[in-house]
Parts: structure tokens; C-alpha cells; sequence
């Protein structure tokens, strides 16, 4: 009796219905937790795989060697390699694309590796305007290699004592 | 107010006088009425966005302009670029017709609205009955939207809103009749000046349940969360707004907000006052705040109900189309219409803080 009395009060009194409003007027004062993302970005792990890059050795020389382990290891089949003799002697690729409408991200290609040459940056934020622009070629894969050197290497360095 | 700019354009301009400039007074009138309103409605979009994302942990709008304030103009400039499309089995001239039909009945209520001491554009003596007229006639817009869509979702849309507006039309009615007997009078100025006096002067007191019954009948005269099943964005996508796209719908969405800028005023009016100090009558705090002017009062009551209408938005779940009817005739209009016998009685046996 006494049980049903007091939620008849509460439910006349709008009872639940304040503690819903309570709820919100504390959240309106509280801190914001939006991050505004092209000035402020959230932190990301060393480990992240994100868009790809070859990388060179530190003379200028291209580190991979189309041992076409990344080929064979990829799940979603979105490398393609074709290779040749340079004068010197030492096998190059003269193909190295990757599709990534098919690649996953899963990351297999650089743990296969065996000179560090296929990584996955921290660039996350790209586009193309084209569906022939999802296929990236060597010249653009070396390129994005060149110009994130530095933070790659660093990644790379901050994740080798956990492996 | 008005009449020292009547008499200040007669001055400026001799000939200016007869028929012509009565019907040319009239228009200014209406023009410095609604030209604010549409502003005060462009920044409501904008402070609805900035509370409710507020209480959602966001910071709303803020790209345009510092801290987004030039959001509205932009979405305005969007609304006004974008293609109108027909569909094209619809009746051309009923679909165009209802967002004005929508629209027009949303600014007409304004005409009796006093503003302040002497500030309105039309002082009738049956206001109350009048702004109960023309609100309802707005039902007409969304009903004749879904029917000319010719679509399903806007049809349920209208059905709903018919259904709706109907039941709590009887218990907004029912509430305003306590009011009416209180004041003993349906003109909205004598409304608002039989609650002078300070803020335990005002109806809200005396009236309390009567209060809160008709802010939830205002939410759903206004489609407004959590009653706003006409819309109801993930049940029936958009309701009467699915068909219309650019102006029309526009019209629309500026027809919602008018009429919750109005029924926030007539929250006010009714139940708070109106234009009246709260500090009336209070020895120190009259002089201090004498130098506010009546309008701002107003306003200022005003902006606290338009925040409660994005407060309840933004902390309820949309109620069921059966509850919300539930709701009316199972406990409010009996609810209504006890009060209204207990108010009654009271004011004819000269009982409780009104005579």
C-alpha cells in the first residue's frame, strides 16, 4: 500500500521524467569530448595500417627486391608485382600496384617482408576522385615512402621492442 | 509604442495621412513583427543544434562563422538553391498549397500578441478565442501536405497528426478555460495584466498542474519531441516533410518553429505574466531592475520555455502513437476537466488567491 502510494506521488509528480532532465542539465555543463578532427587528431598506436608506402634505404636505393613474398601472403589479392634484371645485375620490380578497393589492411604484406620495404603509414585521411584511383603504383608508393620517412622509421622504432 | 510612431510619421510627412497610409502603418506593423520573428526563428535552428548537442557531449555547429554563427544564413542559402521537386502524381496545386496553408495561420496568431504595455498590432477581445482559431487551421497544412504527396509515409504522417492535434486541441482548450475563468476574460492583454503584480502574482501558482498540462499539449500541438510521431524520422521517415524538398519545405520547418515560438509566448502569457516584471511589488529589486524594459521580460521567459522545448528533446525517447493518446484522454482531459469544476468553484465562492 505504502509501495503503490509512493509511486502514485512519483508518477503525478513527473518523477521520472525529472530525473531524465537532471541527467541532461548535468551532461549540458559537463566538458565536451568532441575532438575537431583536421586541427585535432585522436592518438594513434605505432602499430596502425593505414595507406601504403615503399620505403628506401637510407643512400637512395629502393629496399625492395621482388621477392614477391607480399603477392603470394596477400589475402585480398591486391598487390600485383612483375620484376626484371637491372643493368646491375639485382632484381627490381617494374610493377608494384596496389588496389585499394581490395586491399584490407590486414597487414600481412609488411610482416612478410624481409628488408622493411612494404609499410602501412598512419595516413588515414585520402581520397581519389576516380576508380582508377584506387590502384597505386610504385612511383606513387615510393613517393608517399619518401615524404613520410620520418615518421615511419619512428613508428617502426617505437613498435620493434614488442616484436 | 506604436502610437508615438504613428504620430512621429504623420509629423515627418504631412500628406501622409487617409486611408492609404492607415493600410501602409499596418503593413510596417506586420513587416516589424515578422521580420524578427524569422531571425528569432533562423537563431532558434541554431540554439537547438548548439543544446542539444550540448547535452550530448558535442559542441553543435561551428564551422560557420565564430562559433557557427552564421549557420543559419547558410542553411538558408541552401533551402533557397535547392531544387523543388514534384511527384509527379501528385496534385500540384494542393501540394503547394500546404505549406502555406501550414505557414500563414503560424504568423497570423502573432497579430494579437502583446508584446508590452500598449505593444501589439490588434487588441481584440476574444484574442484567446481568435489564436485558438487560427492554430488550429495549421492542422489543415500538414493534413492536405500528406494527402496531396500522394505517398504512403506522408498520408500516416497526416493521419497521425490529425488524430493528434484533434485530441489535445480539447485539452489545450480545457486548460485555457481555467485561465479564462481566473482572469474572468479572454482578451489576452487583460489576461496578462490581471497577473500584475510580481512573480507570485502570476497563474503558474494557483495554476500549477494546469501549467504542466498544457506545456506537454504544446508539445504535441507542435510536433515537437517526444510527441513528434508525425515526423517520427525512424518509424516514418519524414512523415508529411517526405515529398517536399527547397522552399516548401522550408515554409514548413519555419511554420514549426513559429508556432513554438508562439506557444512558448503563450505558455507565458498565460501562466507567467507576460510582460510583467517578476520583481513587482518587491520593495529593493523593482527599482533595481526598473530600468528593464517590458518586452526584454517577455523575451526572457520566452527563451527559458523555447530551451525547455530542446531540453525535453534532447532527454526523451519518442513516445508510441497509442500512449500519447492514452495520455489525453485517459488522463489529462479527465485530469482538465476536474480542475476546471474545482476552479470554477473556487472563483464563484471568492476561495484561493484569485478573485
Amino acid at each position: 500500500m505504502k509501495k503503490k502510494l509512493k509511486k502514485l506521488v512519483n508518477d503525478f509528480s513527473l518523477g521520472e521524467l525529472r530525473t531524465g532532465l537532471k541527467v541532461t542539465s548535468k551532461e549540458f555543463v559537463n566538458k565536451k569530448i568532441t575532438v575537431q578532427f583536421p586541427e585535432e587528431r585522436t592518438p594513434i598506436s605505432p602499430r596502425f595500417r593505414g595507406l601504403h608506402a615503399l620505403r628506401r634505404y637510407p643512400n637512395g636505393e629502393e629496399r625492395c627486391i621482388a621477392c614477391k613474398l607480399c603477392e603470394a601472403v596477400c589475402p585480398a589479392n591486391a598487390i600485383t608485382i612483375d620484376s626484371e634484371m637491372r643493368e646491375d645485375g639485382t632484381r627490381r620490380t617494374t610493377q608494384y600496384d596496389i588496389d585499394l578497393f581490395k586491399c584490407i589492411f590486414c597487414g600481412f604484406c609488411e610482416e612478410a617482408c624481409p628488408v622493411d620495404a612494404i609499410v602501412e603509414t598512419h595516413i588515414f585521411d585520402y581520397a581519389f576522385e576516380s576508380r582508377e584511383g584506387s590502384i597505386i603504383d610504385k612511383k606513387a608508393l615510393l613517393e608517399i615512402g619518401d615524404k613520410n620517412e620520418s615518421a615511419i622509421s619512428k613508428a617502426k622504432e617505437e613498435d620493434s621492442k614488442y616484436r | 509604442m506604436w502610437q508615438s510612431f504613428v504620430d512621429l510619421t504623420h509629423q515627418l510627412i504631412p500628406w501622409f495621412n487617409g486611408s492609404l497610409a492607415d493600410i501602409l502603418i499596418i503593413v510596417i506593423k506586420g513587416l516589424a513583427l515578422i521580420f524578427p520573428l524569422i531571425i528569432m526563428m533562423a537563431y532558434m535552428t541554431y540554439a537547438e543544434r548548439k543544446v542539444i548537442g550540448f547535452m550530448q557531449l558535442r559542441i553543435g555547429p561551428n564551422r560557420v562563422g565564430p562559433f557557427g554563427l552564421l549557420q543559419p544564413f547558410a542553411d538558408v542559402f541552401k533551402m533557397l538553391f535547392k531544387e523543388v521537386i514534384f511527384p509527379s502524381k501528385s496534385n500540384i496545386y494542393l501540394f503547394l498549397l500546404a505549406p502555406i496553408l501550414a505557414f500563414v495561420p503560424a504568423v497570423a496568431v502573432w497579430a494579437v500578441v502583446p508584446l508590452g504595455e500598449d505593444f501589439y498590432i490588434a487588441n481584440i477581445d476574444v484574442s484567446l478565442l481568435y489564436v485558438m482559431a487560427i492554430g488550429s487551421v495549421g492542422v489543415y497544412g500538414i493534413v492536405l501536405a500528406g494527402w496531396a504527396s500522394n505517398s504512403k509515409y506522408p498520408l500516416l504522417g497526416a493521419l497521425r497528426s490529425t488524430a493528434l492535434l484533434i485530441s489535445y486541441e480539447l485539452v489545450i482548450g480545457f486548460v485555457l478555460v481555467t485561465v479564462v475563468m481566473v482572469a474572468s476574460s479572454v482578451n489576452l492583454n487583460t489576461v496578462v495584466e490581471s497577473q500584475s503584480g510580481g512573480i507570485l502574482n502570476w497563474y503558474w501558482i494557483p495554476l500549477f498542474p494546469m501549467m504542466i498540462v498544457f506545456w506537454i499539449g504544446a508539445l504535441v500541438e507542435t510536433n515537437r519531441a517526444p510527441f513528434d510521431v508525425v515526423e517520427g524520422e525512424s518509424e516514418i521517415v519524414g512523415g508529411t516533410h517526405v515529398e517536399y524538398s527547397g522552399m516548401p519545405f522550408a515554409l514548413f520547418f519555419m511554420a514549426e518553429y513559429f508556432n513554438m515560438i508562439f506557444m512558448a509566448m503563450l505558455a507565458v502569457l498565460m501562466f507567467f505574466g507576460g510582460w510583467h516584471s517578476p520583481f513587482e511589488g518587491i520593495p529593493f529589486l523593482e527599482g533595481l531592475f526598473g530600468f528593464v524594459p517590458d518586452l526584454i521580460w517577455l523575451l526572457i521567459k520566452m527563451s527559458f520555455f523555447l530551451f525547455l522545448y530542446f531540453w525535453i528533446r534532447a532527454s526523451f525517447p519518442r513516445f508510441r502513437y497509442d500512449q500519447i493518446m492514452r495520455l489525453c484522454w485517459k488522463v489529462f482531459l479527465p485530469l482538465t476537466i476536474v480542475w476546471i469544476f474545482v476552479v470554477a468553484l473556487m472563483t464563484q465562492l471568492g476561495i484561493g488567491p484569485w478573485f
